[in-house]
């Protein structure tokens, strides 16, 4: 059942986008902005993830106790985070409680004041959670691997910001970056539920109507990352845990890449399909050495990392990155099957109804083909596009995207004798 | 939606079959549910659950080793499987034109498992580092210490995971062994969800699982948890950069009159949570206007505070965490947190938080049936540790909440006798 969504945009530049889905009595609501952590101002680390959770503790109208008040009362759900490119709000409420939540979501986007005493108990949660990612291996690999991939790229800097870069930050600099980047221009709300897609639409423009007209700043752009022209290895020593978590990456592309469909493909065969590709069968289920291994393509505004992980025993973490420089070679010299890549398609392919399954399914979809551009017909376009993928096309981003011998590794954990440094914040 | 949409039917061989048709989406959900999980194990062998649990993903009879991989994603489909303390559970979620694909998984999952002796050992190591993934992770870690010290009798105490020496140790002939005294039609249930026809799935049922022999269910071990008669306390020390508080309360099972009570007093506390276990967090609580939020979060003594009362079989726990606030102490949130949940016992709730937890657990059992993956594991889920209908009885059991009931359950389960308290202190240094 192909989806069959509405479309409006506001004289002051909002985007709504409306699904029915009559399954069940609710409604999934995302409202996202297009900024983020990438345009935090630089030493001032962190400033979008702060705003992101302190937006919601006190507006012009309302403190943050009656905002509190007001969606726990009914049982509604509002949450809002920063990633690199989004600062996004998601909601579930019941049908009918959809329009309440809805203006208490516009009114949160649009007119908050940022506390000063909300905004220093914020900071310290964000300290804490900073604080906890540099006890977590998984966390540390991962953003070691995106600070040696990006170097002197904006893409290099920790996503939430640094204990020392958080701790400078004030409700200034959070009012600010409200004033300079939360634009109605750059809002996308997508609602997806059991009420009547017209209904929902119109709910929508009574409650972001008023906001008042931008003068439309687009994002600042993502300069294109070079990508490493030498192998590098970094060991993050983390002597008290149970087990290593590998980051072996490589600097990737964009959504926009002509090569974006082939690519994920390629991901796919490499690293996903069943129970993690290639790797999967190599890693996991044939040398028994890593309950997770995995590959990931993170194409989106900017060229984020093509990614492998895996979380291995002390003993193993030799072995397993040789195994995926194996895995990568083999993969360069011989390519993959036919059949390896009609079955990535086939599944790729055949998974869509699962991804539509629920109104927060539907609603992530709807946001990602609005963000990205890709049609609002993209649910039907989808299978033709991935039809038309060839096995050359799938081989050819391997050999671009990549090389052992250009490898950044990263590896966080309990590793033995040839150790550097913990990771300092 | 309720319970009469749903068509149960008992096969020759004892195989509960439970169908319900949602046309929504072109989808089909299919679990298959073994009343076996970590309480069916005993000491030396702990963790036997879930490894045979992995086990059963890796070929039978008429699916070979080489051609497991692929054969649900070539539908689009998804499957996944776990393990915890009253049930093992099995699932595929694909387009309902795969049906009879799924169904024939699920048939010969419950027969026809090899447990190749290679694969057996090559897996342990999976688990193992499965195992040592989840130790990373010291609210993981301090979890498993604060149950394990809340029971003296009850095997509700071991990690669904196990206990390393007894992953290292197990062999084949226990997991083999487990496998079939556990895995029969009469100790399973078979729920199937989605855009289907009941009719031609019980047809199609039939046909996969009718064969299949039809063994008694196996007893499982009747253990009861003397009362707790004091406090109990844990503090583990490991190398980290926060500190966590946890306190474990002896609680009631689903089935217990004080469970929904109990249910209404985390709300209060910590905002209303569902009683969906497998899309539990996918929707964040309402907590903002929550007792512990208030008087641990917006004091800033902790980044994040809140109860946990899981549905089970026998009685379980109810646990409280809280995670220090960078620069705050463990005793400090303690002091905070046990005001809390004295003043709920000694004061109770008032109308208007019992009008809200009403209302906020009310949406959430609405949201736990979001797709038809959803539907069908709570239909299952219930089965396991009572009746599939409970899944349906939600809304008049809470209806039937008071005030008084509520208190009653308060100052009966969060009764300093009845607590385990665990700390985790970050150390500097290395501890290990």
């Amino acid at each position: 059942m192909p989806l069959t969504p509405v479309r409006r945009q506001l004289p002051n530049g909002v985007t709504l986008i409306a699904q029915e889905n009559p399954a069940t009595p609710a409604v999934s609501l995302a409202a996202v902005v297009r900024t983020g952590t990438f345009e935090d101002p630089p030493g001032r680390e962190g400033t979008a993830a702060l705003l992101a959770r302190s937006l919601d503790r006190g507006t012009r109208t309302r403190t943050g106790d009656q905002i509190a008040d007001e969606l726990d009362g009914i049982g509604a759900a509002l949450s809002i985070a920063a990633g690199r490119h989004q600062v996004g709000l998601s909601a579930t409420c019941l049908a009918d409680d959809y329009a309440a939540v809805l203006a208490s979501a516009a009114d949160l986007l649009r007119a908050p004041v940022f506390p000063e005493a909300e905004v220093r108990v914020r900071l310290r949660e964000l300290v804490t959670i900073i604080r906890q990612e540099e006890d977590d291996p998984a966390s540390v690999a991962a953003e070691r691997l995106w600070q040696e991939l990006y170097g002197p790229h904006p893409y290099a800097r920790a996503l939430r910001g640094t204990v020392a870069s958080v701790e400078s930050l004030d409700r200034a600099d959070l009012v600010a970056f409200h004033t300079a980047h939360l634009l109605p221009s750059r809002l996308v709300v997508v609602a997806v539920g059991s009420l009547p897609a017209a209904a929902m639409l119109d709910a929508a423009t009574t409650a972001f109507a008023e906001w008042a007209a931008d003068p439309g700043r687009v994002p600042a752009v993502v300069p294109d990352a070079p990508p490493a022209r030498s192998r590098r290895e970094v060991r993050v020593a983390m002597p008290d845990k149970a087990q290593a978590d590998i980051a072996y990456g490589f600097v990737g592309i964009r959504r926009s890449d002509p090569a974006y469909m082939p690519a994920s493909v390629m991901n796919n065969v490499l690293g996903q399909f069943a129970l993690g590709g290639r790797l999967g069968d190599s890693i996991r289920e044939r040398q028994g050495m890593a309950y997770y291994v995995f590959s990931a393509l993170d194409a989106g505004v900017g060229p984020g990392p093509v990614s492998i992980r895996a979380g291995v025993s002390e003993d193993n973490i030799d072995r397993t990155i040789a195994s995926i420089d194996r895995e990568i070679d083999a993969v360069r010299a011989e390519g993959f099957t036919e059949t390896e890549v009609a079955e990535s398609v086939q599944y790729l392919t055949g998974a869509l109804p699962r991804q539509l399954e629920t109104n927060a399914g539907m609603a992530g979809f709807l946001l990602n083909a609005e963000l990205f551009d890709l049609g609002l017909d993209y649910d039907r376009r989808l299978p033709d596009l991935l039809q038309a993928v060839t096995r050359d096309a799938v081989i050819d981003q391997a050999r671009r995207l990549l090389d052992p011998q250009q490898a950044t590794v990263v590896v966080a954990g309990p590793a033995g004798a040839h150790t550097q440094p913990a990771l300092q914040s | 939606m309720t319970a009469d949409a749903v068509r149960e039917h008992t096969l020759d061989n004892g195989l509960k079959v439970l169908v319900l048709e949602a046309h929504a989406a072109p989808l089909a959900s299919v679990w298959c549910w073994y009343r076996v999980g970590s309480r069916d194990e005993r000491p030396g062998l702990t963790g036997v659950s879930h490894w045979v649990e992995h086990m059963n993903f890796k070929g039978t009879t008429r699916i070979p080793r080489d051609q497991v991989k692929g054969i649900i994603e070539r539908y689009g489909g998804s499957w996944n499987g776990y393990t915890w303390i009253d049930q093992t559970a099995y699932l595929e979620t694909a387009t309902s034109a795969a049906l009879d694909r799924m169904l024939f998984i699920e048939a010969e999952r419950m027969d026809a498992c090899l447990y190749d002796p290679d694969e057996c050992e090559s897996e342990r190591t999976v688990i193992l580092s499965e195992l040592q993934g989840g130790e990373n992770d010291p609210e993981q870690l301090l979890d498993q210490e604060v149950t394990a010290a809340a029971y003296r009798v009850h095997p509700y105490r071991h990690p669904t995971i196990g206990w390393q020496a007894d992953v290292e140790t197990m062999t084949r002939a226990d997991l083999y062994g487990h496998y079939r005294r556990h895995y029969s039609p009469s100790n399973a249930t078979l729920v199937v969800v989605g855009d289907v026809d009941t009719e031609d799935v019980l047809r199609r049922v039939a046909g996969q699982f009718g064969g299949l022999r039809a063994d008694p269910a196996p007893d499982r071990p009747r253990f009861v948890e003397p009362p707790q008669q004091a406090e109990r306390r844990v503090i583990l020390r490991r190398e980290g950069t926060t500190a966590y508080w946890k306190a474990a309360f002896h609680a009631p099972a689903f089935g217990d009159p004080e469970y929904f009570p109990l249910l209404v007093a985390d709300a209060v506390l910590s905002g209303g949570a569902g009683l969906n276990i497998w899309s539990a967090g996918r929707v964040p609580r309402p907590q903002r206007s929550a007792r512990l939020y208030r008087a641990l979060v917006n004091t800033g003594l902790a980044s994040a505070a809140g109860g946990a009362l899981a549905p089970t079989a026998q009685p379980f726990l109810y646990t409280v965490s809280a995670t220090v606030a960078d620069g705050r102490t463990l005793a400090d949130v303690e002091d905070a947190t046990l005001i809390e949940l004295d003043r709920l016992g000694r004061e109770g709730i008032t109308e208007r938080e019992l009008a809200k937890a009403r209302a906020q657990l009310r949406a959430r059992f609405v949201f736990d049936m979001d797709g038809v993956t959803d539907m069908a594991h709570q239909i299952g889920y219930f089965e396991t540790i009572g009746s599939w209908r409970d899944a349906f009885g939600f809304d008049a059991r809470l209806a039937a909440v008071t005030a008084e009931d509520v208190q009653a359950a308060a100052r009966r389960v969060l009764a300093p006798d009845n607590r385990t308290i665990g700390w985790f202190e970050p150390q500097v240094e290395p501890c290990r």
